[in-house]
Parts: C-alpha cells; structure tokens; sequence
C-alpha cells in the first residue's frame, strides 16, 4: 500500500497549479520562467562555445552549432525562398531552438527531484502564456514583413480573390496565431499527461517508449511552429 | 460545484477527444497508405517521403490536439463553475 501511495505521489498529475511569483500587481508563473531561463543560458553557452575561437576548419562545438544553424537555415530558406530569406532568419532560426530547447530540457531532465512549494518545473512550452507569446510574435513578424514591403498596399490581399472573402481573410489573422499557440501547447501537455497516466499505472519500463516518442514529438513541433511562421512570412512578403 | 455542471463537463470532455479523433484517424490512414504506396513504387526516394510524411501527420494530429484542449479545459479550468 505504501508503494502504491508512493508511485502516486511521483506521478502525480498537476495542472493549473503554478508556483506563483508576484511583482507588484503582476503574477508571474516562475517555474515558466526558471526553466525558459535555464533554456536561454544553456542556448547562449552552445552558443558561446561554437563561436568561441572559429577556424577555418570547424571541430567539436564549431561544427555541431554549424550544423544546427545549417538546419535551421535550410528552414527559413527553404519556405521564404532564396532573395529575402536572410532578413528573417534570425527569427525563424530563434523560434526553432528555443522551443526545441523548452521541449526537450522538459522531457529529459527529471524536474520532479526539484521541489518547489507550489506547483512543478516543466517545458515551458506546457504553459499556454509561452505558446500565446510566441504565436503572437509571429503574427507581429509577418505584420511587420508584410507592411515594410508594401506598405499600406500590404491590406490589398484582404481583398483577393473576391471581396466576398474579406471576413475570412480578417478570420484568418486571428485563427493563425491561435491554431499555433493550441497546437504546440496541447501536443507539449498531452505528452506530459501520458507519461503521468502511464507512471501512475505502471511506474516500471511501459512509459518508457511513450518517453521517446515525447522526445520525437518535441522536435516535430519545434519544426512545424519555425516551418509555419516561416511559411506565414512568405505569404505575407509575396 | 453544481453537479449537473460537473457531469455535463465530463462528458463532453470524452466526446470532445473521441469526436476529435476520427477525422485525423482517418486523414492519418489514408496519408500513410499512400506514402507506403509511393515508397514502394519508388524506393529511392524514401527520404523525403517519410519527412514529408512525419509533418503531415503532425498537421492531423493538431485536430485532435485541439479538442483535447478543449476537454482539458472543461476538466481543469472549466468556466461555467463559478
């Protein structure tokens, strides 16, 4: 009996619950931040360390960081194409290794020997404020885009094909940003609910492949968000 | 809580998932019944198949993400229990 009340309190499933940090009249969700800042510092050592003495001939963390940034090019390009690509790939390359980073350190490292009073430390994309925020910069992106290229001429695509499509059109500004922010959240929460449910019934070896498939997943979703917003930048600049 | 509110939550949480999973179920199917086809028509171009396949599927797949959402939220964060 003490087993079984043992593994629930190991798997036990906690949502909605945060460790709150307040500032003023702000509330802060801090196990969102101190895992995304863990993210950043982890980005920037990579970072650091790839671009530390470059040679001509890339070894060790020069090559690997070359690597990713090669990948995460290949991205942007491929989907804004080859004339103005360059402009966002900053953006496009951030966006990918940052969630890549929030979805993998969540499922490798074992954040529940950390405790905190009130809630738990997670990928801090299961926070739906992170996915909104990131949506909601991509949807400024390609506003930004969309506008410096054109100008106010950038508002004629509401009218295309047909005027009758102007609502849709408008509809569509507001479903982007929300089908981004709802897919990377649920694909990231529905990950963490399995592996919860799975432990809580078998705590041994069965949600191990589950595990690597969340890991697979996280990398997935880093893709699609970074292919997508790239894909939104094009439409946008077309 | 209001029971009736509790019980009507639940079940349209489960309907909300189940429905949700048919169409993808079946977009699912068919975009892989045809990717094996194609692999198999041509062999030498597996590769990119199977990427453009996996993202395919991860597209369908945020159909049901959705609804899932939507369930998670009346179970969690329902906004009809005041």
């Amino acid at each position: 009996m003490n087993l079984v009340y043992s593994s629930i309190l190991i798997a036990d499933v906690e949502i909605g619950t945060h460790y709150y940090w307040n500032i003023g009249e702000l509330t802060l969700h801090g196990q969102v931040f101190i895992v995304s800042w863990v993210v950043i510092g982890l980005l920037l050592l990579f970072s650091f360390l790839g671009a530390n003495n470059p040679t001509r001939i890339p070894e060790d963390w020069q090559n690997f960081m070359e690597a990713t940034v090669e990948f995460a090019q290949d991205i942007a390009r491929n989907q804004i194409g080859e004339n103005s690509y360059k402009t966002w790939l900053p953006f496009v390359t951030t966006l990918f290794l940052f969630i890549f980073g929030c979805n993998w350190i969540g499922a490798i490292i074992p954040w529940k020997l950390i405790l905190l009073p009130e809630g738990e430390l997670a990928a801090p994309t299961n926070d739906i404020n992170t996915t909104v925020a990131l949506a909601l910069l991509t949807s400024l992106a390609y506003f930004y885009a969309g506008l410096r290229k054109k100008g106010l001429g950038y508002f004629k695509r509401y009218l295309e094909p047909t005027p009758i499509l102007l609502p849709i059109n408008i509809l569509e500004d507001f479903t982007k940003p929300l089908s981004l922010s709802f897919r990377l959240f649920g694909n990231v929460l529905a990950d963490e609910l399995t592996i919860s449910v799975l432990v809580l019934l078998v705590p041994l070896f069965i949600p191990l492949p589950i595990m690597a498939l969340g890991i697979f997943a996280g990398s997935v979703q880093a893709l699609i968000f970074s292919t997508l917003a790239a894909a939104y930048i094009h439409e946008a600049l077309e | 809580m209001d029971s009736i509110v509790a019980a009507a939550s639940v079940i349209g949480a489960g309907i909300s998932v189940g429905f949700a999973a048919i169409g993808p179920g079946i977009g699912q199917g068919t975009a892989a019944g045809q990717a094996v086809e194609g692999i198999a028509r041509q062999p030498e171009v597996e590769n990119k198949i199977r990427g453009t396949l996996l993202l395919s599927l991860a597209f369908m797949e945020a159909l049901t993400i959705y609804g899932l959402v939507v369930a998670l939220a009346l179970l969690f964060a329902n906004p009809f229990v005041s």
